[in-house]
């Protein structure tokens, strides 16, 4: 059962809480966009001064597991969009569910990044003075993998967080703390999830294919 | 609305303030005007500190050769000066004191949109303060509080726990500025439209969309710097093929719109004091208004002026200057309209009115060198002197400060329910705005014969200049413990202050002061627009 008073004491009404929480979320999302956009900025500066270096830098990343990555999150996100869906129809139970998987997904996608940065430290494809990448030693080529292993690195943070998050989302949904009138924080969560994932659709092609 | 004769003595009544009791009670607090206190408490600490370093700095440049310190120590301290003063009071001095305080009741809200994030927003600044002076005990920092690369990912001070002590200020930052938007939002009592707001919640609201927009990049960059420090990441290094110009143009992006970000509030708070002084409602509210988010606008795109001569190209520097000379024009359509509304008000002569003038003086003159900085030719002689030193604390210290001494004035009653001695209040306001002037104007003149700033030594013939900056200083600092003493002392020792002692008809007054926990007895609602002040001004005059 739904709790009855799921408003806080400073609300005049339901639906403005609903509005601020909502109008919330999409700020703090406008927030962590620019924090990524510093970094997209300093990628397309030293992309445009050594481009050579750029191209011939992402052909040693690992395409495959790339792109398994990129499905992975984007199926994740298709399980919280559903997750959000069952919620508001009121079935809570599923909607766990589906935060289940997606937390599986977000899993599987760290464990297979961890499987590439392995491989990054094998060869020593890594940034900075750390460099020591064999056949590849043009100018600019440390500034690839300190830029690669930032934004990856950031974005993995993310998703760890976004694991956190909707465990917690997941948790309150299957102990029925949702009903189809109140559900904000399983929209919430699923909008930073969403974010989470909007980020790796320009990391990829950026770093893997182009 | 003379709360005066309204109270009959009896049981205290209950207001914020005692409602409930205990430093437990404080520390867990979701009141937005308790942590508007404990923002108060915090910013006002990190003026005494950074004051202080600042009081070091004038003594070390009392005389040209070494005397006081060494080198390196002067630089730690000019860069300690910096941070403190610029991240941890002036960023949050008037939104996160004031803004929390006020907005809310302003809005005839019980609160703010979210109250345990704004709870969050004031650990966070406690925590990164913390490590901020940890790093500063521990090493401190020689860079600057620019952290320019790539001297500050190679410098052996501990910048690494200063940059991400001003990181987590930064998260503060954002969530206070998330809150104030959503609140503004969604939060205002019926009736309040848009075009009633007050102008101080105009101008919060263009620092706030800056807040959050433009704070993530500065985190950023300083974790990226803070990264190469530590891990040798090397994204600036130009031994790599790095741009430390990229550094700056990251940098910039959010450190030049951050002056806004102190900037728009103090104007928000001198419209309001404006209004109640000269009995007078705002001259051309909605140009006041619209010209709080044209300066928010702007501010983003006036960057590079920062980089005029770092390898900027011309073009780029000519298109950054005239951007840059638009927010003079914002700026100036402020300033005549509070200069319209103060014509033939009805003009008290109290403290916060003192510093109004002082505030518009210093940013008519502060704003003027600003438009001549920006100016590319002028600048490439001025760069880097203490003719930008000058500028820029006359629109910080000069506008900033005393648009945060007359909101501590005019707004000390509304928070405290006590009064502060108006005589003491003159005599400090005077001390400070003379001490201010002896401080700065020299250094305008030191700064055109072309003494760089941050030099630990000067050649003898700048000296009479430097002392009499000193000496200034000196007189400013006399004015700043005067006011802490005697504000100390109102609030157990003031005259009580009733409900409303300005007769002002600013929303915040429609409570009582101090308010009580939820701020209003009952959803208060709002008719007519803020700042009326209804009868012409000759005849409110005559009726007084």
């Amino acid at each position: 059962m739904p709790p009855a008073e799921v408003r806080a004491a400073h609300f005049a009404s339901a639906e403005q809480q609903l509005a601020a929480a909502r109008m919330g979320m999409w700020l703090f999302v406008a927030s962590e966009v620019l924090l990524f956009t510093g970094l997209f900025v300093a990628y397309a500066a030293y992309r445009f001064l050594f481009p050579e270096t750029f191209a011939q830098a992402s052909r040693h990343l690992d395409l495959f597991l790339g792109t398994l990555n990129t499905v992975v999150l984007i199926t994740s996100s298709l399980t919280v969009a559903l997750a959000v869906h069952f919620a508001s129809a009121g079935r809570s139970k599923l909607a766990a569910a589906m935060l289940a998987a997606s937390i599986a997904f977000g899993v599987a996608f760290l464990l297979v990044k961890a499987r590439e940065y392995g491989h990054h430290f094998e060869t020593r494809a890594l940034p900075g003075r750390h460099y020591g990448l064999e056949g590849l030693t043009l100018p600019g080529a440390s500034l690839f993998f300190t830029l690669y292993f930032f934004m990856t690195g950031l974005h993995a943070l993310h998703v760890l967080v976004g694991v956190g998050v909707l465990g917690w989302v997941a948790a309150r949904c299957y102990r029925g703390d949702f009903s189809a009138e109140y559900h904000t924080p399983v929209e919430l969560g699923g909008m930073y999830w969403h974010l989470v994932d909007l980020v790796w659709i320009f990391l990829y092609p950026m770093l893997y294919l182009i | 609305m003379n709360g005066a004769e309204a109270w009959a003595p009896g049981p205290p009544e209950r207001t914020y303030l005692n409602a409930r009791r205990g430093v437990v009670s404080w520390l867990t607090t979701r009141d937005h005007k308790r942590i508007g206190l404990m923002f108060l408490m915090g910013s006002l600490t990190a003026l005494l500190i950074g004051g202080a370093m600042a009081m070091a700095i004038r003594l070390e440049l009392l005389s040209p050769g070494p005397s006081v310190m060494d080198a390196l120590t002067y630089n730690r301290f000019f860069t300690l000066h910096g941070v403190v003063m610029i991240f941890l009071f002036m960023v949050p001095a008037i939104p996160s004191v004031f803004g929390n305080f006020l907005l809310p009741i302003m809005l005839g809200a019980k609160d703010v949109a979210f109250p345990r994030l704004n709870l969050a927003s004031f650990y966070l600044y406690l925590a990164g303060a913390a490590l901020a002076l940890w790093g500063m005990i521990h090493g401190g920092a020689d860079t600057g509080w620019t952290f320019y690369a790539p001297y500050s990912t190679t410098t052996p001070t501990q910048v690494a726990p200063i940059l991400l002590g001003v990181f987590t200020v930064g998260m503060s930052s954002i969530f206070t500025g998330l809150n104030f938007i959503v609140t503004i939002h969604t939060m205002r009592a019926p009736g309040l439209s848009w075009g009633r707001l007050p102008l101080f919640v105009w101008a919060v609201y263009g620092a706030s969309i800056i807040q959050v927009l433009a704070t993530p990049v500065l985190g950023l960059v300083l974790l990226l710097v803070a990264a190469e420090h530590t891990f040798g990441f090397g994204l600036f290094d130009p031994a790599r093929g790095g741009d430390p110009l990229l550094m700056q143009h990251l940098f910039w992006f959010y450190s030049h719109p951050t002056v806004y970000i102190q900037v728009l509030p103090a104007m928000g708070v001198i419209s309001e004091v404006v209004a109640c002084f000269s009995r007078r409602p705002v001259f051309g509210y909605r140009m006041v208004a619209a010209s709080s988010l044209g300066i928010a606008l702007v501010g983003f795109f006036v960057w590079g002026h920062h980089m005029f001569i770092a390898g900027q190209s011309t073009f780029d520097s000519g298109v950054f200057g005239v951007l840059s000379m638009m927010v003079g024009v914002f700026t100036a359509i402020k300033v005549f309209n509070w200069v319209g509304t103060l014509y033939r008000g009805a003009v008290s002569f109290t403290t916060p009115f003192a510093y109004l003038m002082g505030f518009l003086y210093f940013l008519v003159f502060g704003g003027m060198t600003g438009v001549a900085v920006a100016t590319v030719s002028l600048d490439v002689h001025w760069h880097d002197t203490y003719f930008v030193v000058a500028h820029f604390h006359f629109i910080m210290v000069g506008g900033v400060m005393m648009a945060f001494l007359a909101a501590l004035h005019y707004w000390f009653p509304k928070m405290f329910g006590r009064r502060y001695p108006e005589g003491w209040g003159l005599v400090s306001a005077v001390l400070i705005i003379l001490g201010f002037n002896a401080t700065f104007v020299p250094q305008f003149l030191l700064g055109n014969l072309g003494m760089p700033r941050r030099y630990y030594q000067y050649p003898e013939r700048f000296e009479a200049l430097n002392v009499a900056s000193s000496a200034g200083a000196t007189l400013l600092a006399f004015g700043f413990l005067l006011i802490l003493v005697y504000l100390l002392l109102s609030l157990r020792y003031g005259e009580k202050a009733g409900d409303n002692p300005w007769l002002s008809k600013g929303f915040e007054w429609n409570t009582r002061s101090p308010p009580p926990e939820h701020n209003f007895e009952r959803m208060p609602i709002i008719e007519g627009a803020p700042h009326d002040y209804g009868a012409p001004p000759e005849v409110a005059h005559a009726t007084r």
